[in-house]
């Protein structure tokens, strides 16, 4: 079959390579009629992220249809069932799966020993994301096996098409827990950093939510234009001062929320900030770029709340902890939850409350991924979400 | 489900930039910054080429330190006077290569050697910042069109509108998540 496999920084290629086969009981394949291309999929284009292997099938926000399942999936998922696959993978019988904790299951990493050496404990299996979340081969593929199919998977109506429900595997999900997190108000600002596909997400969950004023800050104008449409008022950090901006907007007194969905590649809008993160980094000496976190820290009412769904793989530096203690801020951060989420947003796509296609502006075969990993890491040609039928 | 209006409508002709790139603020600094410099070597290396080629050791290249020292701020005026410094930013870098190529064969003068590895060391630093500077702005969004931003801006998400879905899930409060309820604020804040 055809996929697209990591080769090393900024190479991936649409290669050949064997089909996936039932190898547990629990297993489940997928023919996959539709794929995306995610925003953390980048951290492993540039290689930020360790753990990565030549030959890793890429991908984890992925769909389609049933083909073949194992002995052990006791008619939860046949034959032919159109299904969106969650990016984690979850056993729905340890722990942490059975009080909704989907994405610290304590099972689904085959290598959980490299997760606790790197972060104290396992957190889950994901798709086509390291080795150190399993090794599990990823969706940007013609076929998928999916491990612990009979809970890692989400059923999809017919009447809804294949880009209306694609990003229930990830980013809608992941914008929308990471609004509910913040616990929102009818009164509050939420400041959201980032206007990629989650930040998008994030703006139209807290809408839904209730925010009486969501701001969303970043640099490309395009992306500001489409955070527009979707109700947020914008700040182009470019341009203008983020901290002045919001102070205006709340009177001077912060934004109650603040959302990062933009995580470890931040660019500072201040020279020095930015030269000195690039050389830790060219330096070894920290792995992920804190510009959005000091500046949430710094921004945020006092007595509010960070949301953190933005990815972070390492050591970073320089957060300003006076400021997070003295001013008694709620930090609240972590991969998706996703099935606990998936429920009710199929219920509100269905009812028309939400149409998640809205973000997709690239379409291509998986032939055309390679070139499009590179549009899309580069932001060219307008690119903020690119979706892949194989 | 009947088509929504906030649905991307297939269209035969792909949605395009124009084609100038949108560097960042801090990127345009560095590479302002890079273009003194430049200028700012270039007259040290024409006026005092010959004491530069001695420091390093090699007496008799003081015309080649001066032909660098053009070269500098050719580069300089490049970078301070165009609208894209891309270019001279990656002429910099091939610079670079070219003074690394001069210096290194002073480390086998023993009495220079101290020298050469300074202006190595100094080199080193120059060229990571220029090769940073030189991909941050080639990889800088490129503008988009009119026809982008009118077609970006009618994609709001919500077929029935921004306002008549705002606080349609307020009742989502999972308080496992959210809680616990005594830290909760006793009021919404004015």
């Amino acid at each position: 079959m055809k996929a697209l496999v990591w080769h090393g920084a900024q190479d991936i290629r649409c290669d050949s390579v064997p089909d996936p086969r039932i190898e547990d009981d629990r297993d489940a394949i997928i023919k996959v009629t539709a794929c995306a291309i995610c925003g953390s999929d980048l951290h492993l284009y540039d290689h930020f992220m360790p753990g990565m292997e030549k030959g890793d099938v890429m991908g984890h926000e992925f769909m389609g249809e049933v083909v073949e399942t194992g002995r052990g999936l006791n008619g939860t998922l046949r034959k032919g069932e159109r299904v969106v696959i969650p990016f984690i993978i979850t056993c729905g019988e340890c722990d942490q799966c059975k009080r909704g904790f989907f994405s610290v299951c304590e099972r689904s990493n085959r290598n959980g020993h490299l997760a606790a050496k790197a972060f104290g404990h396992p957190t889950a299996g994901l798709f086509g994301y390291t080795h150190l979340t399993g090794g599990y081969q990823g969706g940007q593929a013609e076929y998928v096996r999916v491990p612990m199919a009979d809970r890692t998977h989400i059923k999809v109506p017919d009447e809804l098409s294949d880009e209306q429900v694609l990003f229930l595997g990830d980013i809608f999900p992941t914008g929308w827990q990471a609004a509910v997190q913040a616990d929102i108000q009818p009164t509050d600002t939420v400041a959201i950093w980032g206007a990629g596909p989650v930040g998008q997400m994030a703006i139209r969950s807290a809408i839904l939510l209730g925010a009486k004023q969501v701001v969303c800050i970043d640099r490309v104008p395009e992306r500001l234009e489409m955070a527009r449409a979707g109700g947020a008022i914008t700040i182009d950090n470019s341009t203008e001062s983020t901290v002045e901006r919001l102070n205006q907007l709340t009177a001077g007194k912060g934004p109650e929320k603040c959302i990062d969905a933009v995580g470890m590649e931040a660019h500072a809008p201040r020279a020095l900030e930015q030269a000195y993160d690039r050389v830790k980094q060219a330096l070894m000496l920290e792995s992920d770029r804190a510009t959005v976190l000091r500046e949430m820290i710094y921004v945020c009412r006092p007595a509010g709340i960070l949301s953190i769904p933005g990815v972070y793989g390492g050591l970073v530096d320089k957060i300003p902890m006076g400021a997070l203690m003295n001013k008694g801020l709620t930090v609240r951060t972590g991969q998706t939850h996703v099935n606990r989420w998936t429920d009710d947003l199929v219920k509100r796509i269905a009812d028309g409350q939400i149409d998640p296609s809205f973000v997709i502006t690239h379409r291509g075969s998986l032939e055309d991924g390679p070139e499009l990993y590179k549009t899309f890491r580069d932001k060219k040609d307008n690119c903020i979400k690119v979706v892949l039928r194989p | 489900m009947p088509a929504s209006p906030s649905r991307p409508a297939p269209s035969a002709h792909p949605l395009t930039s124009d084609r100038r790139r949108r560097p960042d603020p801090t990127t345009l600094q560095v590479a302002r910054g890079l273009g003194w410099f430049s200028l700012a070597l270039g007259v040290a290396e024409v006026t005092c080429g010959d004491a530069i080629a001695r420091w390093l050791g090699m007496p008799r290249s003081g015309p080649l330190v001066r032909a660098y020292g053009v070269r500098e701020i050719v580069q300089g005026a490049g970078i301070l006077g165009s609208q894209d410094p891309t270019p001279w930013i990656w002429a910099r870098v091939a610079g670079d290569g070219l003074d690394i190529a001069t210096v290194l064969p002073g480390l086998a003068d023993d009495r220079h050697r101290g020298n050469a590895l300074f202006a190595l060391a100094a080199l080193g630093g120059v060229t990571a910042l220029d090769v940073l500077c030189a991909q941050g702005l080639s990889h800088a969004p490129l503008n988009p069109s009119e026809a982008v931003r009118a077609d970006y801006g009618r994609r709001s998400g919500f077929p029935k509108g921004v306002e008549a879905m705002r606080g349609v899930a307020n009742d989502v409060r999972p308080m496992d998540i959210i809680g616990p309820e005594a830290m909760r604020p006793w009021t919404s804040a004015a």
